[in-house]
């Protein structure tokens, strides 16, 4: 199971591809691809979105569901999903949107 | 301090506007990210876990209180208040905007300052002694060459495409506070029988995933011959340096693999060409730079003495903050201050705009307007006079700067770690944290002696961990973070590289692990006067591996 992750280009923030065909700023919304067919869609649509200049550093990631709950597989990108864990009122974790995960 | 002149003005804000117009270039889509990434890098602007981050350059780690007021300013306008100090002398700032980076670079154009080359594969900030001008111990200040060797490096039309980054650091005291020897090329500044200034030259010291210590290719190089002589190493490095496997592109690796006779051949070859040429450095150009890093005006200060007397009796706090981070100047009435950023619990290294904008203030008050920035991640005031100490102190203590524990083992080095970094395996700031707080007893502290703890988040250690008496390096492993502990490296004149003890440990055991050592070396230890350093090199890893995993020898 996978999402597709990036960084805005204009600001560097976290971001990922939605189930609405749009970039999100929490990891909640995200598309998941659960088959080859779908990894490969969603890697075309992060090479264009990078080719558009919307974003740098398109990536694949691996997730898990948790109850409803996406929450990445590697602790880098939970953090990077969050924010730095020694500064809970910085990055997305302060958020008033923001949903604790695992 | 240097001042620029008319030409260094037009340079950096060439360079700010060559930098806008890329920015918007890219932003217009006029230039991929393939062809932007090598040239923001040169500005010093890194993509990291949670945003860009923006390395901008204090020159060996030098700056006044104006400047630094700028730095709170960036804090405050463009990031969320705070900015971190590195390993070298640099600030970082961990959330600034792209579309804003023109703008920052405009405000620190104003107070001559900017982020050219703090990274990319070209010559970066060239570090010199934190204590360079104040220290008792010092043969000549090592900054003027600093300075000689930043004008030589920026923009240079040859070596701005080299197979790796390259890191010089000058010394100007026997006893090495700029770790040289792990740096590309090492300067220690001397004197010779005539009393002539020149340098020994270290090449080929680093640290990351294969850690060398430096060889010395030349016991003493004139000064004068300073500039031939680099442009001879770098030459060198340049045309045979790897540019086919990223981690073997170091100058390092090129003096392992050409070995240290040959290679210094290759470079005294190349030094014989340029000796006496157009890159000799004239006398007058020498003092000409010199005359920037001119004393103070040091009026004497007797009331001193006193002074501090009276202040050691009134306050317990203001004695401990005496006797571990005020060092010995070489004017009697004066003394050097380190203000430790490595609060109890804190983040190593870090500093708030409003801390920031109070070490202004108390270096245009207290300290001739000078600040420097050390490689262990904190801040001096090279000259207070010994009658302010009380004054610095107490004001110190207002802003949260006071812990009174250079140099021991909560005065941690650490990087930002998985926490902030893209290249990292495993946290450090929390490991930091954590280690502090357990050893958070001043007087422990002081029982525990010198004791200097460096924490990499990665096997890159930007945190220094190979040259930390205690070293942390941080791995993942099966997708958790485990820790691996090295003891017994160094990074002053006795370098010394740290030797794993053992299989890692997962964070919840780490700082027990640490105390297991301490709680050893104390036992073990000839007198409280013998460091962890020389107890360890005495008596050897084993009754240190022996504490920490005999037990489990014992359960197999």
């Amino acid at each position: 199971m996978k999402v597709l992750t990036a960084n805005r280009l204009i600001d560097g923030e976290v971001v990922w591809y939605g189930a609405d065909e749009a970039w999100i700023e929490l990891i909640d919304g995200a598309r998941i691809a659960r088959d080859k067919a779908a990894e490969e869609m969603l890697q075309a649509i992060g090479k264009a979105a990078l080719a558009d200049n919307l974003v740098v550093d398109v990536d694949l990631i691996d997730v898990e569901l948790q109850g409803s709950r996406i929450v990445p597989t590697r602790l880098r990108e939970r953090i990077r999903a969050a924010g730095p864990t020694n500064h809970r009122h910085h990055g997305k974790q302060a958020r008033p949107d923001f949903a604790p995960g695992a | 301090m240097y001042r620029y002149d008319e030409f260094d003005h037009t340079f950096v804000q060439a360079r700010v506007a060559e930098l806008r117009d890329q920015v918007e270039r890219r932003l217009a889509g006029e230039i991929t990210e393939d062809q932007f990434k090598p040239l923001r890098l040169m500005n010093g602007v890194y993509l990291q876990l949670h945003a860009y981050m923006l390395r901008v350059a204090i020159p060996y780690g030098t700056l006044s209180g104006r400047q630094m007021r700028m730095l709170a300013h960036i804090a405050r306008t463009y990031d969320k208040g705070y900015g971190h100090f590195t390993t070298r002398q640099n600030i970082q700032y961990n959330w600034p905007a792209l579309a804003d980076i023109p703008a920052i670079l405009d405000d620190l154009a104003s107070v001559e300052m900017h982020a050219i080359q703090t990274s990319g594969n070209c010559i970066r900030n060239v570090t010199a002694d934190h204590f360079a001008g104040a220290a008792a111990d010092e043969v000549a200040d090592p900054r003027p060459y600093a300075e000689i060797l930043r004008q030589w490096s920026s923009v240079h039309p040859e070596f701005s495409y080299l197979p790796r980054k390259f890191k010089i650091a000058v010394t100007g005291a026997e006893r090495d506070r700029a770790a040289i020897q792990v740096h590309d090329i090492g300067l220690h500044l001397k004197k010779e029988a005539s009393g002539a200034l020149g340098f020994a030259v270290y090449v080929g010291g680093g640290q990351g995933r294969t850690p060398m210590i430096a060889k010395k290719i030349r016991d003493f190089l004139p000064e004068a011959d300073l500039l031939a002589y680099c442009t001879a190493i770098l030459r060198v490095y340049n045309l045979n340096g790897r540019r086919d496997n990223k981690y073997k592109a170091r100058i390092k690796i090129l003096v392992h693999e050409t070995g240290t006779e040959e290679l210094t051949r290759q470079v005294e070859a190349e030094f014989a060409h340029l000796k006496d040429g157009a890159l000799t450095l004239p006398e007058a150009d020498i003092a000409a730079i010199q005359a920037y890093f001119a004393p103070p005006a040091l009026v004497a200060r007797p009331e001193g003495d006193a002074a501090v007397t009276q202040a050691r009796l009134d306050s317990r706090g203001f004695a401990d903050w005496l006797g571990q981070n005020v060092t010995t100047h070489r004017h009697p009435d004066y003394a050097a201050v380190t203000i430790s950023l490595k609060g109890i619990g804190e983040v190593p290294g870090d500093a708030t705009d409003a801390q920031m904008d109070a070490v202004a203030d108390l270096a245009e008050r207290y300290a001739f307007d000078e600040i420097r920035v050390s490689h262990e991640q904190n801040l001096i005031l090279p000259h207070v006079a010994r009658a302010d100490l009380k004054a610095v102190y107490d004001r110190l203590v207002e802003i949260g700067l006071a812990t009174a524990n250079s140099n021991l083992i909560s005065d941690i080095i650490a990087c930002p770690g998985l926490d902030y970094c893209a290249l990292a395996n495993a946290r450090s700031i929390p490991v930091a944290q954590d280690i502090s707080r357990r050893f958070a007893s001043l007087e422990r502290q002081r029982e525990i002696g010198e004791l200097k703890l460096k924490i990499s988040g990665c096997i890159n250690a930007c945190g220094h961990h190979h040259v930390g008496h205690i070293g942390i390096l941080g791995v993942e492993k099966k997708g958790a973070e485990l820790y691996q502990i090295t003891l017994g490296g160094s990074g002053d004149e006795n370098t010394s590289i740290g030797e794993i003890v053992g299989r890692g440990f997962p964070p919840e055991e780490l700082t027990d692990a640490i105390e297991t050592i301490v709680d050893t070396y104390l036992a073990l230890r000839l007198d409280p006067a013998e460091r962890f350093i020389d107890a360890y090199r005495r008596l050897g890893a084993a009754p240190f591996k022996e504490a920490l995993y005999a037990g489990e020898a014992k359960a197999a």
